[in-house]
């Protein structure tokens, strides 16, 4: 077994826009769940609106910032009709409309009626909106390498999409760092604990509940056009299993906390690599084969989190001592 | 009433002003900053709530009486905008509340603590207090990301809470998180983030509920350093000692209504109240002991009143 490769393909995956796109999506559902106490089960559907958002106005011909804008007023739109009805009820029902919603654009996206627009379950080849942004690139079309990693300058999982992910990533952490210790943040963690009490206190509760939901679902779709400039848009490729693993990876880092979901998607997706690339090296050949591995990667992967769960409930980066009080 | 008058003064008068008042259910009071007027709320066939007509004093204790189920946090919700009213209206202070949410009539100087302490566990006691501040520019989205905007205004109401804090003696506990206190000391910080916002009445559902005797005299303490400091206090309590201690006025409700009103010596003596709504024994001290005993003066008493039911009878 080659462990330098190994530790390539996992250093690869970790800087990659996987873990991008997931770590954006994590820091929305943070400040979801981790800063309001909402339970969008339904992460994925603004990640694939921001995706079909982003690529249908760059086929139609729309400059890379409408794009962008597209996405996000999608996002937002998408979390006003969830939250309209949803946020005065209690919290359980935002989480079933959440991923009853998203499993509707999935399955809108991927419908033949819609072809020509989303591409139906073939979605969207990626060469056709990826171009707007591969242009604004400042790098010329080359390979470079950096430590063990060579990539494309331009195209695809390129140099150029880690910088502008990772930037973004950067740019979403300050800004929820600055939320989080502001009284805006101070009143979204009030009412995690208590909505009534927040309520007594004169605040308009359905208004900061709206507001964070369409804060966080904007991150999603940011994370959705990251996802898909990597690749191409295809509804079945943000569905459900997204959501569950923006979950883990929010818990796995620490909800609550700045950099917990970042640091849960790079270990989230280093992990799964190392799994199955170790797998791939030990197991003996013809025991089991390459769709096995995979399958068995996933399935360690889930042990080791729901261990970590078990046994250290808040997250890597969490504070004990906040989640151990629970009286109410 | 002059503007400039010092605050014990005020308060003085409108005790006083009670002195003129009627004993009868929805009497009219010299100075009212709440009035309530045919508020009625249903559960199914039950009448929670039917209230004709309800005046609250300014600048006084009033107490809200009755016994379990008698409509009095069914009441409290109504005002604060937690439920809805089946029909009715209230005025508070010139403003007319009906059908507006529990934030606005908080904002409009209304708050209200809870019978069961919500104090915001996973905060700390300084974040649950500067949470109770009014007017706060960095409570919206935008100003919130430029620090400039809101640290005045920060600075401002961390002073105002480190002296709230001081005065319910909490003030070495505001790092802690609200979850680690004792359940008085929750009461406490529930009663005092209450505070942040200046409010013109406070609305107490059972300060006592659950707090050790100790604590008590404390929490009594500051119920009546609040009325003197020019905040008008309505509160519900099944603790008679507490309610003869500081209120200025006292209302019973029964089945919804309400069925009297008076200082509290006076409601307290009214032998209607006394045997429908207190009890016969409200004034027996319970945990005495000597109660227990064969013979005991509950015995006594509940055998004359026998002997009484039996004589009347024929």
């Amino acid at each position: 077994m080659d462990l330098g490769q190994l530790f390539t393909n996992v250093l690869n995956e970790m800087t990659g826009p996987t873990a991008i796109a997931y770590a954006l999506a994590a820091i929305g559902l943070n400040i979801h769940f981790g800063l309001t106490g909402l339970i969008n089960m339904g992460q994925a559907g603004f990640m694939l609106l921001g995706a079909y958002g982003f690529a249908i106005t760059t086929i139609e011909g729309g400059p890379l910032w409408l794009a962008f804008l597209v996405a996000v007023a999608a996002a937002v739109v998408f979390a006003l009709l969830l939250g309209l009805p949803t946020l005065k009820l209690r919290g359980d029902y935002l989480a079933i409309v959440t991923i009853a919603a998203a499993e509707i654009v999935r399955m809108i996206g991927r419908s033949t009626a819609l072809t020509e627009l989303t591409g139906g379950s073939e979605g969207l080849t990626g060469n056709s909106f990826k171009h707007t942004f591969q242009d604004a690139s400042p790098f010329p079309d080359d390979r470079w390498t950096l430590g063990p990693l060579t990539l494309a300058t331009n195209t695809s999982n390129s140099w150029w999409l880690r910088i502008v992910g990772w930037a973004v990533v950067a740019l979403a952490c300050l800004f929820v760092w600055r939320l989080i210790r502001s009284p805006w943040g101070r009143v979204l963690k009030g009412i995690r604990e208590d909505e009534d009490a927040v309520r007594a206190l004169g605040k308009n509760v359905y208004s900061y509940k709206l507001q964070a939901l369409v804060l966080g679902g904007v991150f999603g779709a940011l994370g959705g056009i990251v996802f898909v400039l990597a690749s191409s848009v295809q509804a079945d490729s943000l569905g459900r299993p997204v959501t569950f693993n923006t979950w883990t990876i929010l818990l796995l880092g620490g909800a609550a906390t700045v950099l917990g979901p970042v640091l849960g998607s790079l270990l989230f997706w280093g992990a799964l690599i190392f799994v199955r690339g170790l797998l791939r090296g030990v197991v003996p050949d013809g025991s089991l084969t390459v769709q096995q591995i995979e399958q068995v990667g996933w399935v360690l992967v889930g042990i080791t989190l729901m261990l970590l769960i078990v046994f250290r409930p808040q997250g890597i980066l969490g504070d004990k001592k906040e989640l151990a009080i629970n009286a109410r | 009433m002059p503007v400039d008058m010092p605050v014990q003064d005020v308060v003085e008068q409108a005790r006083r002003g009670l002195a003129s008042v009627e004993h009868v259910p929805g009497s009219a009071k010299p100075d009212a900053l709440l009035v309530a007027d045919g508020v009625r709320r249903s559960f199914g066939g039950v009448n929670a709530v039917d209230v004709e007509h309800l005046e609250v004093q300014r600048h006084v204790i009033t107490a809200l009486i009755g016994p379990n189920g008698a409509g009095k946090t069914t009441f409290f919700n109504l005002m604060t905008g937690f439920d809805k009213p089946d029909a009715g209206r209230w005025v508070f202070d010139g403003r007319t509340l009906g059908g507006v949410s529990a934030s606005r009539v908080a904002k409009a100087g209304m708050v209200r603590t809870f019978q069961l302490t919500k104090a915001l566990a996973r905060m700390t006691v300084l974040e649950n207090m500067r949470l109770g501040a009014r007017e706060q520019p960095g409570e919206n989205l935008f100003a919130a990301l430029v620090k400039p905007l809101w640290a005045p205004r920060e600075r401002e109401i961390t002073d105002k809470a480190m002296q709230l804090l001081e005065r319910f003696k909490l003030d070495t506990k505001k790092d802690d998180f609200a979850g680690s206190l004792s359940g008085g000391q929750r009461k406490l910080l529930e009663m005092a983030r209450a505070l942040m916002s200046d409010p013109q009445l406070v609305m107490l559902d059972e300060p006592m509920a659950g707090v050790n005797p100790a604590l008590t005299q404390s929490l009594l303490g500051h119920i009546t350093d609040l009325r003197d400091s020019g905040t008008t206090v309505l509160f519900v309590e099944h603790d008679m000692h507490m309610v003869r201690h500081i209120s200025d006025w006292v209302v019973v409700m029964a089945q919804g209504q309400v069925v009297a009103e008076g200082p509290p010596a006076d409601v307290m003596a009214d032998q209607a109240v006394i045997d429908a709504y207190l009890g016969a024994h409200h004034d027996t001290d319970l945990g005495d002991d000597a109660l227990l005993d064969e013979g005991g003066a509950i015995d006594a008493e509940a055998e004359a009143e026998a002997d009484a039911e039996i004589e009347e009878k024929p």
